[in-house]
């Protein structure tokens, strides 16, 4: 197990440095952040000084050489845009992006699973096909699209819930979320759900899926000659085994919903990770922008190292498997 | 969005859901200010909303013209040494006195702020402050300087006692953002949300709202939503695209003002071939725009009134020169060029180039208001004058790069761009020298100049009038150079942005050509 978890961490420095040098070396091609940073008034000389300022001015392995020299200390470098250090820069934005990951996780569950299985078990059933259906509209409709109509609907036409923005936060064991408050709540659930919608087509087909294949099985057969009642059945002997691949699939979407909710973000003007990401992006804040992908490398690597370590603890044949190996 | 705006129409009937309260202000940003030290960024979003804050010597109207602020009036005292009165019984938010010391320090510390990506050295530079007394200053410079009221009224004064060993940092935690302004400084939370409470001790008139909340919401669309929502009182920055509607709309209520924001075309002046223009067969040719009767054609190719009323959907306004009407230093008599497309085709055969040339204009996308848009059209119509011209829009972050020094030796690397200025002084010297100036490191002169123009006597009169305290002579000199380069067609003028607030119904906003958004000037009727 310490020689694999050993060999994990290899490869995951690996995908960071060559991640680093890809981003580093791609934002300086792209254009340089002084035009964009500086006033427009400035004049030539003002503007020269800026650029040594941010350190610019030197050939770019050098400034490679540099940035390696402080990410092995912890130091991803300044922003450009705002002066402190990038990790400081996102690290404060970091609780806005998780709060709205969970509050869109457990929405998948919660909404997910109990409609999946009833699609599952009565297949034939009007509403399993509009659940079906909806699952499908929900995969192919574009997040950014049904994020504009959840606003015009919720916020401008009904006007039950805001647009925009984070609602106040409260702190309770240490955690500082706007899930706490009622109010914040009322800001958090349209976000929530454009960014939940795609998760919960997903969970959607995945226990529905589950369930069909495992009704034709052997041990549900038998409880049902046992005489347990269908619920039963169902909540002890079905959902326990059709959870295993939901769970799974789950904890690595987490990751994604993490990284990627920066469309979401963007047009609920979510103060999250994600719409820094963007600006950063936009205005070229490379020590931002490298510092963010290497969190999300991290982050995608410890959440693929939990999966695996689980399923050698969950699934004897994969133990088994790994020992012989 | 053709979609969204096709609801939205359908809420326009739909009451908004809370009105807030008369005594809080909320409003919707456009661009998210990347600090609370004023002295920290030299740009339009945080100049803006710090204003609120802070105040200067000097403070600006509208229009841009100079009113007193916390100095109550200024005078020449030498050729080069000019007198400030500053105002009595001012008191910081924590309520300490102001006195001369503040400025002095403002004027040391301005420039030299850690790790600041655009500084305010450019006010500051060349001027030495004394105190002579507690409430009069004397700033002196090294050459004659009579825009040095204009530079004065860029820069925001900070209180010594807080300001002293004070970072960024210090600003955006509120532990040093103390100021003399109509609002104190509540709470700072990056990227979500900015909150101001009224200060009641005020030197000048009372300001209307006792709170202020800034929102930043970067997409155009959701701005919108947040208006009719009723989320915010007031965007900034309104879409053109949802102009029209929202005029229509009985809930809101737009303030429309022209800008000062001036977007034109730049063509190659320097280079004897230059390398986006060729001939019709794709061979080498010489750089046409050399000869002027070219650059006349382009000028008179571009119909000016269809971008306006279709581009821009009615919400700019014709360009001749580098200001709108009402700037000092601008022409009376410079008038937008008309449309003239057999001018166009003449001017053209006269220069040889009675078959055209094929030509590629480069432009941001994102940058100003429609910019590619513009840029479209634009392409368009000169391609119907004979000019085959094929769009290239580019990331700002490239464009820029690119525009200014992607060339050979950092030289500006395209043949003809669009691009967008505003005079940062308020006043046209603003607009001439950094744009038509000879490109001059040394000195300072044409900064923005990618066209590298170069006109001796446009030199000379624009650095005559630099040199000239009188304000009559001046603003006729600025004219009479204005009008050399643009008779020259040194660059194309298209037209000023007209910026657009849109604000629930009963509030308006008294538009600023410098696009600043100041709650102070927001009221109630």
């Amino acid at each position: 197990m310490t020689a694999y978890l050993l060999r994990r961490l290899m490869q995951t420095a690996v995908v960071v440095m060559v991640m680093s040098v890809i981003v580093f070396f791609g934002v300086h091609v792209i254009g340089d952040p002084v035009w964009l940073l500086v006033n427009p008034q400035m004049d030539q000389r003002d503007i020269e000084a800026a650029v040594r300022a941010l350190g610019l001015d030197r050939p770019i392995w050098e400034q490679y050489v540099y940035f390696v020299r402080g990410a092995l200390q912890g130091d991803l470098g300044r922003s450009f845009i705002f002066g402190e250090p990038a990790l400081t820069v996102i690290v404060q934005r970091m609780p806005a992006t998780l709060e709205l990951a969970v509050a869109a996780l457990v929405m998948a569950i919660v909404i997910g699973i109990p409609l999946g299985l009833y699609a599952g078990l009565k297949p034939q059933h009007a509403l399993s096909k509009i659940i079906m259906a909806g699952s499908i509209v929900g995969f192919s409709l574009p997040t950014f699209w049904v994020g504009l109509m959840l606003i015009m609907v919720f916020a401008v036409m009904l006007g039950w819930l805001p647009s925009t923005g984070r609602g106040p936060t409260a702190t309770y064991f240490g955690i500082t979320s706007s899930a706490f408050t009622l109010e914040g709540l009322r800001y958090l659930f349209l976000p929530a759900l454009n960014l939940a919608l795609l998760k919960i087509s997903l969970v959607i087909r995945l226990t529905r899926a589950g369930a069909r294949e495992s009704l034709q099985q052997d041990y549900i057969k038998f409880a049902r000659a046992k005489g347990l009642t269908h619920g039963r059945i169902v909540r002890v002997h079905l959902l326990k085994n059709i959870l295993i691949p939901v769970v799974t699939v789950l904890g690595l979407e987490f990751g994604n919903l993490i990284a990627f909710s920066v469309v979401t973000e963007t047009i609920f003007a979510w103060p999250g990770m994600g719409k820094l990401l963007i600006g950063a992006i936009q205005t070229l804040d490379r020590p931002v922008i490298v510092a963010h992908l290497i969190i999300i490398v991290l982050l995608f690597v410890v959440i693929n190292l939990v999966v695996d370590v689980l399923y050698t603890v969950l699934d004897p044949r994969v133990r088994v498997a790994r020992q012989t190996a | 969005m053709v979609f969204l705006r096709a609801l939205a129409i359908a809420a326009g009937m739909v009451l908004f859901a809370t009105a807030s309260s008369s005594q809080e202000l909320k409003i919707g940003l456009s661009a998210e200010p990347s600090a609370m030290d004023p002295h920290y960024h030299n740009l339009t979003p945080n100049n803006s909303l710090l204003s609120h804050v802070f105040e200067r010597l000097i403070a600006t109207d509208e229009k841009q013209r100079l009113l007193p602020g916390l100095a109550e009036s200024w005078k020449v005292v030498g050729d080069t040494v000019w007198e400030f009165k500053l105002r009595q019984n001012v008191k910081w938010h924590d309520g300490s006195p102001f006195t001369a010391d503040d400025v002095i320090f403002t004027f040391q510390r301005a420039p030299n702020v850690p790790n600041s990506p655009s500084s305010f050295a450019g006010g500051v530079k060349g001027k030495t402050v004394t105190k002579v007394d507690d409430h009069t200053i004397r700033i002196s410079t090294e050459a004659v300087a009579p825009t040095l009221p204009n530079d004065v009224a860029t820069i925001m004064i900070v209180s010594k006692k807080h300001g002293e060993g004070a970072k960024t940092e210090d600003y955006n935690s509120g532990k040093a953002a103390i100021g003399t302004g109509p609002y104190k400084f509540t709470k700072f939370t990056p990227g979500d949300r900015i909150e101001f409470e009224r200060n009641d001790a005020y030197w000048g008139a009372k300001p209307k709202w006792t709170k202020l909340l800034f929102k930043p919401i970067p997409a155009g669309p959701a701005r919108v939503a947040a208006l009719l929502a009723g989320d915010v009182d007031m965007i900034e920055d309104t879409p053109t695209a949802d102009i029209e509607r929202l005029k229509k709309d009985p809930k809101v209520q737009l303030s429309q003002g022209i800008s000062n924001r001036l977007i034109y075309l730049f063509v190659d002046h320097a280079r004897d071939v230059t390398p986006f223009a060729k001939a019709k067969d794709g061979a080498e040719t010489k750089n046409p725009f050399k000869d002027k009767r070219v650059r006349q054609a382009v000028n008179k190719a571009i119909n000016r009134d269809a971008i306006v009323a279709r581009v821009m959907e009615g919400v700019a306004v014709p360009a001749g020169q580098f200001l709108p009407d009402g700037y000092f230093g601008i022409s009376d008599k410079l008038k937008p060029v008309a449309f003239d497309a057999a001018g166009a085709k003449k001017l053209l055969e006269e220069a040889g180039f009675a078959n055209g040339f094929k030509l590629t204009l480069h432009t941001p996308n994102g940058r100003y208001i429609n910019d590619a848009k513009i840029a479209e059209a634009v392409a368009q119509m000169l391609t119907r004058a004979g000019i085959e011209t094929s769009l290239e829009a580019l990331q700002p972050s490239v464009f820029f790069t690119r525009a200014s020094q992607g060339g050979p030796n950092n030289t500006p690397e395209f043949s003809f761009i669009l691009v967008g200025w505003s005079s940062g002084t308020g006043e046209n010297s603003g607009s001439l020298v950094p744009l038509v100036n000879t490109f001059d490191r040394a000195k300072g002169t044409g900064t923005a100049n990618r066209g590298r123009y170069s006109n001796p006597e446009v030199d000379q009169i624009s650095a005559e009038a630099l040199r000239t305290n009188d304000d009559t002579k001046r603003a006729a000199l600025l004219a009479k150079a204005t009008e050399i380069a643009i008779e020259d067609v040194a660059l194309i003028p298209l037209h000023y942005q007209v910026n657009t607030w849109a604000a629930r119904k009963g509030l308006s906003y008294k538009a600023r050509s410098d696009e600043f958004t100041l709650a102070t000037d927001v009221t109630e009727k």
